[in-house]
């Protein structure tokens, strides 16, 4: 029962701050929005369009985090995404303007607020009412109403009751009592209704999947960019290294063919410079063959592959590998040089001087978390060592979080979904 | 000297065969896998294995793996494993039972021959052939702790080349030295490092390689 009494109570008062905030929020920024869309017309509209669009995002996306929190509603959030090369100054402000206006979302987010203003409005009331407007009969009924009333005229009403003297207010309080118990067993249910309403309006019949959709692609574009681009890198190191190396070698072989009877010596020299060369290919190729999939992994694994790595940081770095099994090839590549670039951001940019790793397996998950004592401060920015990993993940549908406050320890937690054979 | 040797590619096979038949050593058998090797080791009774790190058929560590395990069948087992990486990793490994005659090298290293003969000769004889790499590896990491900082550049090399399992007379060659010279360096190096001073080659190297592994 007391459990009961908290739900009931608390989805009254999120009701009420929901129901008083919705009103005023959504009255303004409707308000403000069809101004300034109807000022697009006349030019001025379009500078301050994105500022108050961005507002009612901003606004609604407080609305899907309360919905999820408070109700376990999810509302998923499909506004389409910025081009990252989009300019700065007033051009900027006008194509994102044009954006803006073409995306559905928008004019869903404008919807909404008619909705919330009046529907919202009273379905998120509604829990409110019935759990606080109980308390006024009670009062009444305990000698409020003499307040109204002397006694021999209807002075007041509360609800449908007439208060006109101490039975009537009896009366109110038998009302109060059964709005109680409605309200003590409706009221969390009417707050998720509430919800319910906010989501049909917000969120796109097909939300979820457009959503997938525009992830996928993303990620897929990520994916093809990030492998062209390392073909592009290979194919210049061996250009410039191995192959270099070879052409070498073979034209002081050659060279050594004519001179081997004539200038023995000058040939034994070339010989050796030959063997050099052979040596230098062979250690580039390595160094090659490392970036592109370390042989440790493809023998032994991530865990090992792992320890491998941290054996060769001048950092001491303690690895813990929970998992037995083997992810698959593409995966334990992503995580390997995942972990790679955590390390490294350790070792050169946090100025750690212990580091942990720790890799589990559960409920379908790789967890992967690199932890280091350094001076923290690490955030995952545009064209970053922490951007390249989510990217790289991302193929994977995998996640990356940071936590890195100022003065450390920074934390870098990966996840990505996979199955151990 | 009989030898078993595993390597799966046909070329340095046939290379590693000539130029050990022309330092005069008996090829017990030349195979190409796992499965073989294991059963190479286990029949010919060799007086050293030089094995390939990536045997088929699982074309992962099965080489180093069959070395280990004919190891802990017959402790003390000379084997060379040989690879196209080196890896601390794997050295720790090949280096825990703590009784020798290990070898672990770049394949690079078969281009000079002589150097080559040399690490199979020792690790025949029961001694130690690190790959240079790993020990820079093993020392760059630890450059700046106390006791190593405290070493002179010429200590440091000494200490390099003896972590490879090289004995005072190599040492002392290789640095164009006298011997004697290079056991005052040794034993200077065992007193800074606190290190029991010892005149096995083989015991020495261990206990090196041991204090630059350790605090891992």
């Amino acid at each position: 029962m007391g459990a009961r009494v908290r739900s009931a109570v608390r989805a009254g008062l999120r009701g009420l701050c929901l129901a008083a905030a919705g009103l005023a929020g959504s009255i303004t920024l409707f308000v403000l929005s069809v101004l300034s869309i109807v000022f697009v017309l006349l030019g001025v509209g379009a500078l301050t369009t994105p500022w108050v669009l961005g507002l009612v995002r901003h606004w609604a996306n407080w609305r899907r985090v309360v919905a999820a929190e408070w109700c376990g509603v999810r509302i998923p959030a499909t506004y389409r995404p910025f081009p990252d090369d989009l300019r700065g100054g007033i051009v900027g402000q006008l194509e994102r303007c044009r954006l803006m206006l073409g995306d559905p979302a928008t004019w869903r987010d404008l919807r909404w607020l008619l909705v919330d203003m009046t529907a919202g409005f009273v379905t998120a009331v509604l829990p409110a009412g019935l759990v606080f407007y109980p308390l006024e009969g009670y009062a009444i009924a305990a000698g409020l109403w003499r307040v109204f009333t002397d006694g021999t005229h209807v002075g007041y009403w509360y609800g449908f009751v007439p208060i006109s003297g101490q039975g009537t207010a009896l009366l109110a309080a038998l009302l109060a009592t059964a709005l109680l118990v409605t309200g003590l067993f409706t009221a969390p249910a009417l707050l998720r209704v509430h919800f319910l309403l906010t989501r049909s309006v917000l969120a796109p019949a097909d939300g979820e999947l457009a959503e997938r959709v525009r992830v996928l692609t993303e990620t897929r574009r990520d994916a093809v960019d990030t492998s062209a681009a390392e073909l592009r890198r290979i194919e210049r190191d061996l250009h410039d290294g191995a192959q270099a190396r070879l052409v070498a070698m073979g034209m002081d072989l050659g060279t050594v063919e004519a001179l081997i009877e004539k200038d023995p010596a000058r040939a034994k020299e070339l010989l050796a410079q030959a063997r050099q060369s052979s040596a230098d290919a062979l250690t580039e190729l390595r160094d090659l063959v490392r970036g592109i999939h370390p042989p440790v992994l493809a023998e032994r694994g991530l865990g090992d592959a792992v320890r491998a790595l941290a054996l060769r940081l001048p950092v001491a770095t303690e690895v813990d590998v929970e998992p037995a099994g083997r992810a698959d090839a593409p995966v334990e590549s992503a995580a390997y040089f995942a972990v790679s670039e955590a390390l490294t951001n350790a070792v050169k940019h946090a100025g750690a001087d212990r580091i942990w790793v720790d890799i589990a397996h559960g409920d379908g998950m790789l967890r992967v978390s690199v932890t280091d004592n350094g001076k923290g401060g690490a955030v995952i920015g545009a064209g970053g060592g922490l951007s390249g990993i989510e990217r790289r993940l991302g193929t994977f549908d995998g996640v990356l979080a940071v936590s890195s406050p100022a003065g450390g320890p920074t934390m870098v937690t990966m996840e990505i979904p996979c199955v151990l054979s | 000297m009989r030898v078993v040797l595993a390597e799966d590619l046909f070329l340095l096979r046939d290379g590693l065969v000539r130029m050990l038949e022309a330092y005069d050593f008996e090829i017990a058998a030349a195979v190409e896998s796992g499965p073989e090797l294991t059963k190479a080791l286990a029949e010919l009774d060799p007086d050293v294995a030089v094995v390939d790190v990536r045997l088929p058929p699982s074309h992962t560590d099965e080489g180093l793996q069959c070395a280990l395990a004919a190891r802990r069948a017959r402790p003390g087992l000379p084997v060379l494993v040989l690879s196209q990486h080196v890896e601390q990793l794997y050295a720790r490994e090949l280096l825990a039972d703590g009784t020798g005659g290990v070898g672990y090298l770049l394949k690079d290293r078969v281009f000079d021959a002589d150097q080559f003969i040399d690490a199979v000769r020792r690790v025949a004889a029961g001694g130690t052939a690190m790959d240079p790499q790993v020990i820079q590896q093993l020392l760059s990491r630890r450059a700046a702790d106390p006791p190593l900082g405290g070493l002179t550049p010429r200590e440091l090399e000494v200490l390099e080349l003896m972590a490879q399992g090289r004995s005072n007379a190599a040492i002392a060659g290789q640095l164009v030295v006298t011997e004697r010279a290079i056991a005052k360096h040794t034993s200077n190096i065992f007193g800074k490092l606190g290190l029991p001073v010892s005149d096995d080659d083989n015991r020495r190297v261990l206990a090196v390689l041991a204090y630059l592994d350790q605090g891992r």
